[in-house]
């Protein structure tokens, strides 16, 4: 039905041609530098549209117009242009820093969300990294950003930056166990952690629709802690500005700062793509069952537009939540993570097992 | 051929860091100054040391994550297979899952939960 969108069979004529032009080690080589190139292309582009959409959407809730100086009306080139300002800016040495895990620690960061972000199905056959375990590598890749906040804190020999860290580490730690959780029951739903086969499972309805209740509580567990996985206010206690000024970041400057802040934007785009992967559907096209015109008119929509725009909706439900709630202290982020959150969980984690053993699903 | 991809993906990382490094090294200005090199606290001279001991709190959560984490680990080979093996997956994982939540229980009466 949508195999004309396929790119499985683009991506493998491109290898056989570049194969028969050249040795195949130097084909291999061309490809690799063309996939670097590409990823780091679009963690970019991506992490300048999310900038310039965070403060739009910002400013919307908050009854402001936003950027609207550089670049026209809209101020489209106000984050580029503060891309090269920060690039421009001097990145100052600390004195008494431990200074190889100081250089250490954007580099833990900046990987944990380039591995993630190369495993999300962009569109049937256009996976970076596809393995038959990827959602479970998404979950082991993940938990490296963490590492990398900690010594970011620790390493630069500051209290506010300490503190920022460990509270940033036992937080997202927590969290963790959650989002862990949610994944296992869409799993189970899915019985494979093949990312493409979990997608191909959703072709006759989404995991939304499919498991029904587990399934919903499982996408708004999802939300939840996804939200404070990647540092977001109601959960950005770990930069907690007026108590923190930046928390585990305080003492990092210009571009050595500026990963931190890329890394973070790209980790919401990451955790929104892992939601509409298990449960939104990937790039599957919405269907409505009965009305057979709108679903042939929704299948010439190629997946990467799907993927991409229901990615942007889960983004902006989780702006949304950013600037609507206020910040929770730090007792009560553990307590609603191991309170709340990880029984509730368990339960649904029963729940879907029980219906799938059962046969209760759609 | 995975392998290949995964070497790629990392080594893109390493190049991403490295290449913005450099060239914000190349085109920043540089100046020195004593005080740049202190930690940032609000303008106030910083007292001792700040690598000290902080509160246990973030340890107990850290050593609960630590089970549940590992717990994780094992259910996601019997996720895939549970609805082929059935009734008898699901007798084994709820015995399994049962002593973990007594252990959650456990910490919570002890009040391993109350940030104190």
């Amino acid at each position: 039905m949508f195999d004309y969108y396929n790119l499985e069979p683009l991506l493998m004529w491109i290898h056989s041609t570049m194969c028969s032009l050249m040795p195949e080690w130097l084909a291999f080589t061309i490809e690799g530098i063309a996939v670097g190139v590409f990823i780091m292309v679009m963690y970019a582009v991506l992490a300048i549209i999310l900038i310039y959409m965070e403060r739009k959407v910002c400013a919307a809730f908050q009854c402001r117009i936003g950027p609207d100086r550089v670049g026209g009306r809209g101020g489209l080139l106000q984050v580029p242009a503060d891309v090269i300002k920060i690039l421009t800016k001097e990145i100052i040495s600390l004195k008494n820093s431990d200074k190889f895990l100081y250089a250490l620690a954007p580099f833990l960061v900046i990987m944990a969300s380039i591995l993630t972000f190369s495993c999300l199905p962009w569109n049937k056959g256009g996976e970076i990294l596809h393995m038959n375990i990827g959602i479970f590598f998404v979950l082991a890749a993940s938990s490296i950003g963490v590492l990398g906040i900690l010594l970011a804190g620790w390493s630069s020999n500051s209290k506010y930056t300490l503190i920022g860290a460990v509270r940033s580490g036992a937080m997202i730690i927590s969290y963790e166990l959650s989002i862990g959780i949610s994944v296992l029951t869409m799993v189970i739903l899915c019985g494979t952690m093949d990312i493409q086969e979990i997608v191909a499972y959703q072709e006759n309805g989404w995991n939304l629709f499919k498991g029904h209740i587990p399934a919903v509580m499982a996408f708004i567990i999802y939300l939840i802690a996804g939200n404070a996985e990647a540092n977001r206010a109601p959960f950005d206690l770990a930069e907690a500005e007026q108590e923190l000024t930046a928390g585990y970041h305080t003492e990092y400057s210009g571009m050595h700062f500026g990963f931190f802040y890329l890394a973070e934007y790209l980790n919401l785009f990451i955790t929104s793509g892992i939601a509409v992967t298990l449960f939104l559907g990937g790039w599957m096209p919405l269907h409505i069952v009965g009305l057979d015109g709108f679903n042939t008119v929704m299948d010439c929509i190629p997946g990467v537009i799907w993927f991409v725009g229901k990615t942007f909706f889960v983004v902006f439900l989780l702006m949304w939540i950013r600037w609507t709630f206020p910040r929770l202290r730090i007792d009560q982020v553990l307590i609603l993570e191991w309170k709340y959150l990880m029984p509730l969980s368990l339960l649904v984690l029963m729940i879907m097992t029980v219906m799938k053993v059962f046969g209760l699903v759609f | 051929m995975y392998f290949i991809f995964l070497i790629v993906v990392i080594l893109t990382a390493i190049a991403l860091v490295v290449a913005a490094m450099t060239i914000a090294k190349l085109i920043a200005p540089r100046s020195f100054n004593p005080q740049k090199g202190e930690p940032y606290e609000c303008g106030i001279p910083t007292r001792g040391e700040s690598w000290v001991k902080f509160k246990a709190g973030y340890y107990l959560f850290a050593i609960l994550f630590l089970m549940f984490d590992i717990e994780t680990v094992f259910l996601f080979p019997w996720a895939t297979i549970v609805a082929e093996t059935g009734v008898y997956a699901l007798a084994g994982a709820a015995f399994f899952l049962g002593i973990l939540i007594l252990g959650l229980a456990y910490a919570w009466r002890k009040g391993a939960l109350e940030w104190k």
